[in-house]
């Protein structure tokens, strides 16, 4: 059912500027207001301070589809959300919108401190444009959706941040939107109500279509089959390629955040380096899957009486921990002149998913693990594979027929 | 099934019809939110104060207070008013606070619903509207007082009493037309709202609301052509049952509010966008 009724979003070169200024921002307001009443036709450049925000963007979404938009802070995500949701106009471009539209931008806000929880449902679902037939139809659906039974009729400012948020999204579960807007509400609450979250979403997904803004790649990967890759405010990849996006979306994390954690001063990190790299992208060292991973670690001893450990440890671009490749005990017989200890670890067949990893090198103390040095991101490599998944590992596997007799 | 279409771009074509239909069409889609909204606010208002509503009347009530004691004290003399002083000056000061609240209110809710204006998308009329409750309220216990004090004096019944709450709309309806065109302007610049404050202190001493006109003298001349001078002075004459003396000027000031708040609702319409970006 692909046909032309069933665009429910349809974004045409979107454009919005923001000044950088307060004081002059104030008095482009004023500028605007009186130009509005005018009935402004003339094109709009930027005026001195101001930059865009978004910058001619374009997209269409279709029921039953997600769109994705990534990009760091200050992409231009919210702002681009802002505007789909009608709080403000766009400086240049159309945005048509066909349905009711629902946000879940922020829960809970219009709620009264003061108010008990069952008067501020009345008061949201009233903002989020229910009636009160409607809202006394549901009521008691969203009070057992926010699992609030008990203190339904308590102040609202007695209530944990969990619990407004569970209050605000139970309400704003009942929307039954032709077009729902989501960014980053779900963070808070704990795992219990995230996946009831993410579950009333699945079932209204396939009747909707979603705009999705998330910094959680795996959840967008989860959720989205389009995406947009958003970099000060312009679409840098647009496409129904959400993995090629996800990468690009790392790679512009990548390489930031190598430094020393610790250091004793007793000994020094001359190099870490990968030896057998296929080809270089971006300074990263591209390795195939299944190669073997052999590192070069190359250093000197200051004033250190014992030989160290050295270990080595393997990250994901979300800063998780994936390995630990087992300890290097160097003994006496390693050292080489001046102190020098140079040695390759290697790691037969490298079976991590596609994707980008980092290194940690850790230098310590025998046995207490104690740290001589602890260097961040000392080296980062990318796997590469055909195959796009996204748990950590991608483990080679054989099969057997079993005779059934 | 046909779906509602939306559409957000430049705003290049301004048809001031059609701004004036989708405003209208917005108020009486929100009838319930601008309702909730004003229950929710009042009942907040009152269920953290031990007085309560009573402070809805103590403001007029102290400044009658005042000019009855300047009066009475001699210090300050005064040209007859033709009704007990009290009920006169308690008249005055009691419309004058509701032109002046009507006057804030536009501002006072948009500025406390500026969290929600950020977040969602809803009728803003509603704000509007459910600030005209709001007033309606508050006056309403107001003039409950005023009734009392008018037969505690023995002006006593006349059936011009019956026009109060009409004329009392209209005067809501001036103040917040006043108001909203006041409001965009105030919600960028704080100065404004302190400018509106100050302006209408000056402006109480130009109105009639607790002395007469004068007979002669630059005063009244600015206090005849002041056209919040007819509200005040046929409101109180409709309670006191006096014969309206500016009730022509009365009507035209009236008939201009119409326009003006319809103007006022589309000013407003369109200028939320640019203050929800600030």
């Amino acid at each position: 059912m692909k046909d032309h009724d069933d665009i429910l979003v349809k974004v045409e070169g979107l454009s919005k500027k923001f000044c950088k200024d307060l004081k002059t921002s104030l008095w482009y307001g004023v500028k605007d207001l009186i130009s509005n009443v005018r009935g402004n036709q003339h094109e709009r450049l930027l005026r001195p301070k101001e930059f865009w925000a978004v910058k001619d963007v374009s997209f269409e979404v279709r029921r039953g589809e997600c769109l994705g938009l990534i990009g760091h802070n200050g992409a231009g995500k919210s702002t681009l959300l802002k505007i789909l949701n009608g709080l403000i106009m766009p400086d240049a471009g159309k945005v048509t919108i066909r349905g009711r539209v629902g946000a879940l931008i922020e829960l809970g806000v219009g709620f009264n401190p003061i108010l008990s929880g069952r008067e501020n449902i009345y008061n949201n679902g009233a903002i989020l444009g229910f009636s009160r037939k409607e809202i006394d139809a549901k009521l008691e659906a969203i009070i057992a959706f926010a699992e609030l039974e008990e203190f339904i009729d308590m102040p609202v400012q007695h209530y944990s941040s969990g619990m407004k948020v569970r209050l605000g999204f139970a309400v704003a579960a009942q929307m039954e939107p032709d077009v729902l807007i989501i960014d980053e509400v779900l963070a808070v609450g704990d795992l219990g109500f995230v996946l009831k979250c993410f579950k009333t979403i699945d079932n209204i997904l396939p009747k909707t279509a979603v705009i999705f803004v998330s910094h959680s790649m795996p959840m967008v990967n989860r959720m989205c089959n389009q995406i947009i890759l958003m970099d000060r405010g312009n679409s840098i990849f647009q496409g129904d390629d959400v993995a090629k996006a996800i990468d690009l979306y790392y790679m512009r994390f990548a390489n930031n955040e190598s430094g020393i954690l610790f250091d004793d001063q007793s000994v020094v990190v001359e190099h870490v380096k990968i030896l057998n790299a296929r080809k270089y992208s971006h300074g990263i060292s591209q390795l195939n899957w299944n190669d073997s991973l052999c590192i070069n670690v190359k250093f000197q001893l200051l004033d250190l009486k014992e030989m160290p450990w050295v270990i080595l440890l393997l990250f994901d671009k979300e800063q998780r921990p994936v390995a630990y490749l087992k300890q290097i005990e160097l003994v006496k017989e390693d050292l080489q002149r001046d102190n020098y200890l140079n040695f390759k670890i290697i790691h037969e067949k490298i079976n991590l998913s596609k994707g980008i990893y980092t290194v940690d090198l850790l230098i310590c103390k025998a046995y207490t693990k104690e740290p001589y040095i602890r260097i961040k991101s000392a080296l980062s490599f990318q796997v590469l594979h055909q195959e796009d998944v996204w748990p950590t590992f991608f483990l080679p596997t054989t099969y057997e027929n079993i005779n059934l007799d | 099934m046909a779906l509602e279409t939306r559409v957000y771009q430049k705003e290049n074509r301004l048809h001031f019809g059609k701004l004036l239909k989708a405003s209208l069409h917005d108020i009486y889609a929100s009838r319930f939110l601008s309702k909730q909204l004003a229950i929710r606010d009042i009942s907040a208002q009152y269920r953290q104060s031990y007085l309560g509503i009573l402070w809805a009347f103590i403001t007029p009530l102290v400044t009658a207070l005042v000019w009855i004691l300047l009066k009475n004290s001699g210090t300050v003399r005064l040209s007859p008013t033709g009704i007990p002083y009290p009920v006169y000056a308690f008249a005055g000061t009691l419309i004058w606070s509701i032109i002046t609240d009507s006057i804030n209110a536009p501002m006072a809710s948009t500025n406390s619903a500026k969290g929600l204006l950020t977040k969602l998308n809803f009728p803003k009329e509603a704000l509007v509207i459910s600030g005209i409750y709001k007033l309606l309220f508050n006056s309403a216990i107001k003039v409950l007082l005023l009734v009392v004090f008018v037969f505690a004096f023995g002006i006593g019944f006349h059936w011009s009493l019956l026009l109060f709450p009409f004329i009392l709309l209209g005067a809501v309806l001036i103040g917040t037309a006043i108001g909203l065109f006041i409001t965009p302007f105030g919600m960028l610049y704080k100065d404004i709202g302190k400018l509106i404050s100050f302006g209408l202190t000056f402006l109480m001493y130009v109105t009639p609301v607790v002395y007469a006109i004068p007979k002669d003298g630059v005063m009244k001349m600015v206090m005849t052509y002041n056209p919040l001078t007819p509200i005040i002075l046929t409101t109180r004459d409709f309670v006191t049952g006096q014969h309206p003396e500016h009730l022509s000027y009365f009507l035209v000031v009236m008939g201009c509010c119409i326009p003006l708040f319809v103007i006022g609702l589309v000013f407003y319409r369109l200028s939320i966008p640019i203050i929800v970006e600030r």
